[in-house]
């Protein structure tokens, strides 16, 4: 019986969407579009979430700035992907891209233009044309703020289309009934109530799980609850293995810089001056994707070739841009770079490290945003009543690694499929119905037992020691032993939580209990991802292992499926897709990855 | 009868010391509001000391050590740390403006931290905001053009393009509105200058065609000018925004239009 006299809200609705960044608000204005009885419950007020740090931009073959095909950004996407991108949803995304940036256009977002009038392009890592030949520039921006460009343009649709918010109500827990789900229990800082949300479909758009590392770019709020709950069901995360270290982020500090610096003709240099990216990648140079620029920032690193007093982070040169292109350009980073770096790009480098930055794996589903993967074990099953969007979930179009600029993409193209989806089951469901209240009575004691915690740990200890685990023993590099380490620390410190203490007992903007229910999310993520790593005994895309340094397409072109059952992962695999789904484009087989 | 002061329940009282300086290599004094509405006690203002040699170096990395090493109840919003959400907005001796991106260097010897002024206070450092979101939905923040079903996007010129920077930025933080004295008074009708901000930022833009029942439903004593041309907003705003000039624009706008 739980401590505490829970008084509860009912609602009914036709969808309930968990989150109100990029995907979550996509997914909402399509659903109050059709005119769906939707409510959109989100922890943080829909224009601080996320999605608003997003700088460089949103790709998709507009052709504005030179030739470009959607079937280039998808080999780009594929390859990117190091060929564990599920092609039939990248095809998807790329050919819906374009459509999607117009949308937004349409909808307002100050995109920053050519001198033609039309959105501008800027070149990003790992796009080029012509498969492989040149270097594309296919992102859309708005200087460097297209995230708060988009978000902010997104929450004012949604008020146009009087989209009904939740806001600052934390999600505890999906209500699942027979492998179906029915709905959400969530809490509402403001008045500390409980509010069950009974839905015919739940959509989950719940970001990533940054702050599970000691140093990300990712928000404190990044704790991927929605994922955590979907582990609290049983059900399976995909590909959880595969974190992006982003190669800039401010050494320190950890804030972003964006890949568009490189893309406008920004570089890395060593100790020595030497732009050591020409070694490792001649073609692509800086612009290589992600994963091979972090690894080889690590490796100059490691070979004393750091700059710093500690000589272990890099410098990114932008001094000979010239202030005016950094000015209308870049000003959001320039800006970054002063306070954080305490840098006047005009004049000097910014020192930079790879810094955890966004989450390949989530929750599985289909190009329709359903989930797939059943509690009883079936990973090609879809799961009645949910989906999942965004950095949440893992269509998969990202496979390895992602490249920089399809995140944007992927939030809108997905969000905007869950809604059409979602429109079309609701025709033959009916309005939710309440369900019993002995399908929420367990996650409400799970909520008690932590509300009333007064073990002799804090929250802060525990979440540092799982931060600092995750950050020596799952980053760049990787191999058995520290894995294994891992695995262990990670475990340790899960059992930590069972003496965890809370001080604060109120209802009310309860943000002890918040970061509590938080970190218990971040520890069952942490652990399906460092137990996935282990298992995964080869080297693909943002998973670098240094005992199997190649790749393994014989046995490892597939997808890990991790599920939690009694504190136990289980692993299961599913093939990756090699079908595009459609005639326009032939399957891009698999290749050695040279940038 | 105005009433000039605070009633007696809202006067903050001196608050717990709740640890001191012993040992530290390098303490900063902090003096923070408190107020929980789960008890009757007026709000107080509680004391202690951070080390800064084993704290990050803004505001915001302080109050995070301090939930984290020596009162896990202390209560406020932070998301991005890195001054784009606009989530930890408070007020930082005196002076709003974002925690996450106010360097402790910058302070004298005691950080005072109060939350936003003339907002309602929900618990310690979080103001009820949800007037001044109320009032952004009030204007209508939205693109207003006809629909067009073209699969391109529309034209706009870099220079009209131009016209939105320094605008568009807007982290709807409230940091300029609270310091605004004739919000305070009057922000039940003043729509105050982040609001008006974001009036302008869609009357400045070239692809919308309702720049005059944009200026019209702004055109009443209360709405604009209420605006004094005090300009705290200006001076609050953490992104180098210019709210003062925003309003200027769309006063002298309406005054074209009904000339």
């Amino acid at each position: 019986m739980p401590t505490g006299n829970y008084k509860i809200q009912h609602h009914q609705h036709d969808v309930v969407v968990v989150g109100a960044g990029g995907a979550g608000l996509r997914a909402c204005l399509g659903l109050a579009e059709a005119g769906l009885s939707t409510a959109c419950v989100t922890k943080v007020f829909p224009t601080r979430s996320h999605t608003v740090a997003a700088q460089g931009g949103m790709s998709a073959a507009l052709a504005n700035m030179g030739e470009d095909d959607w079937r280039w950004h998808m080999y780009d996407t594929v390859k990117g992907s190091d060929w564990l991108g599920d092609q039939e949803a990248i095809s998807f995304m790329c050919k819906e891209a374009p459509s999607a940036v117009i949308e937004l256009e349409h909808y307002g977002v100050p995109f920053s233009r050519t001198g033609e009038g039309k959105i501008y392009q800027r070149a990003f890592g790992g796009m080029t044309t012509n498969f492989g030949q040149g270097q594309a520039q296919r992102t859309c921006a708005a200087a460097d703020r297209t995230g708060h460009a988009i978000l902010h343009t997104l929450y004012q649709q949604s008020l146009k289309h009087n989209a009904e918010f939740f806001i600052e109500y934390f999600a505890i827990d999906l209500i699942m009934e027979d492998g179906e789900c029915r709905g959400v229990l969530a809490w509402c800082l403001e008045t500390g109530e409980l509010h069950v949300f009974w839905a015919s479909q739940v959509i989950l758009a719940t970001g990533g799980y940054g702050r599970a590392y000691f140093s990300a770019t990712s928000a404190h709020t990044c704790t991927g609850d929605g994922n955590a709950m979907v582990l609290r069901a049983g059900l399976p995360l995909q590909d959880m293995e595969f974190v992006q270290f982003h190669p800039t982020g401010v050494y320190g500090s950890g804030c972003l810089i964006t890949e568009g610096a490189r893309g406008e003709g920004g570089f890395l240099t060593n100790a020595d001056g030497e732009r050591f990216m020409e070694r490792y990648a001649p073609n692509a140079k800086d612009l290589a994707s992600r994963d091979v620029v972090s690894r080889s920032m690590t490796m100059e690193i490691r070979a004393g070739r750091g700059v710093g007093r500690d000589e272990d982070h890099i410098y990114l040169h932008l001094e000979h841009l010239g202030a005016d292109i950094l000015a209308e350009r870049l000003p959001g980073i320039s800006e970054t770079a002063r306070i954080f770096a305490g840098v006047d790009v005009c004049k000097s480098p910014i020192p930079v490290i790879p810094t955890v930055h966004y989450n390949m794996g989530g929750i599985p589903t289909n190009i329709h945003g359903e989930c797939m993967g059943s509690a009883s074990g079936n990973d090609k099953e879809v799961v009645p009543g949910l989906m999942a969007i965004g950095e949440a979930g893992c269509v998969s179009v990202h496979g390895a690694n992602r490249l920089g600029s399809n995140s944007l993409l992927d939030l809108i193209v997905f969000g905007r499929a869950s809604a059409r989806r979602a429109v079309e089951n609701a025709k033959t469901k009916s309005l939710a119905k309440r369900g019993n209240n002995a399908l929420f009575e367990p996650a409400i004691s799970r909520f008690d037992h932590m509300r009333f915690s007064e073990g002799g740990v804090s929250t802060a200890s525990i979440r540092l020691k799982m931060q600092r685990a995750m950050q020596s023993n799952c980053a760049v590099f990787r191999n058995q032993q520290v894995l294994e380490e891992g695995v262990h620390e990670i475990d340790a410190t899960i059992d930590l939580l069972s003496d965890v203490g809370i001080k604060d007992r109120s209802m009310i903007w309860n943000t002890d209990l918040v970061e509590a229910l938080e970190l218990e999310n971040l520890l069952s993520q942490a652990k399906v991802t460092v137990h996935s790593a282990l298992a995964r005994q080869e080297s693909r895309g943002a998973h670098a292992r240094d005992d199997f340094p190649d790749r393994d397409d014989a046995h490892w072109m597939s997808h890990t499926n991790a599920r939690l059952n009694n504190g136990l992962v289980g692993l299961s695999y599913r093939p990756v897709v090699l079908e595009t789904g459609t005639t326009e484009v032939e399957t891009i087989a698999p290749k050695a990855r040279v940038y | 009868m105005a009433e000039f002061r605070l009633p007696k329940s809202s006067r903050p009282q001196k608050g717990a010391r709740l640890n001191s300086d012993l040992g530290m290599k390098s303490p900063r004094r902090f003096e923070i509001y408190r107020w929980s509405p789960d008890s009757d006690d007026p709000p107080k203002i509680d004391e202690l000391y951070v080390d800064l040699a084993t704290c990050g170096p803004m505001v915001l990395d302080a109050i995070i050590k301090i939930k984290n090493e020596i009162d896990s109840s202390l209560t406020f919003r932070r998301s991005c740390r890195e001054g784009i959400c606009g989530s930890c907005a408070m007020n930082i001796n005196g002076v709003n403006t974002l925690a996450c991106t106010q360097p402790l260097d910058d302070l004298g010897d005691v950080v005072r931290l109060y939350p936003l002024p003339h907002m309602p206070v929900i618990k310690d450092l979080v103001p009820d905001l949800s007037h001044f979101f109320e009032q952004h939905r009030s204007i209508e923040p939205w693109l207003k053009a006809p629909e067009i079903v073209s699969d391109t996007e529309r034209l706009q010129s870099p220079e009209d393009r131009e016209k939105l920077d320094g605008l568009y930025e807007c982290i709807l933080c409230a940091c300029c509105s609270t310091s605004c004295p004739s919000y305070w008074w009057n922000s039940d009708r003043y729509l105050g200058p982040a609001n008006l901000l974001q009036a302008y930022r869609w009357i400045a833009d070239s692809r919308d065609e309702e720049t005059s029942s944009r200026l019209e439903s702004l055109n009443d004593s209360f709405s604009l000018y209420r605006c004094h041309t005090i300009m705290n907003c200006t001076n609050a705003c953490p992104k180098g925004l210019n709210p003062g000039k925003a309003i200027g624009e769309i006063k002298s706008m309406i005054a074209k239009n009904e000339s």
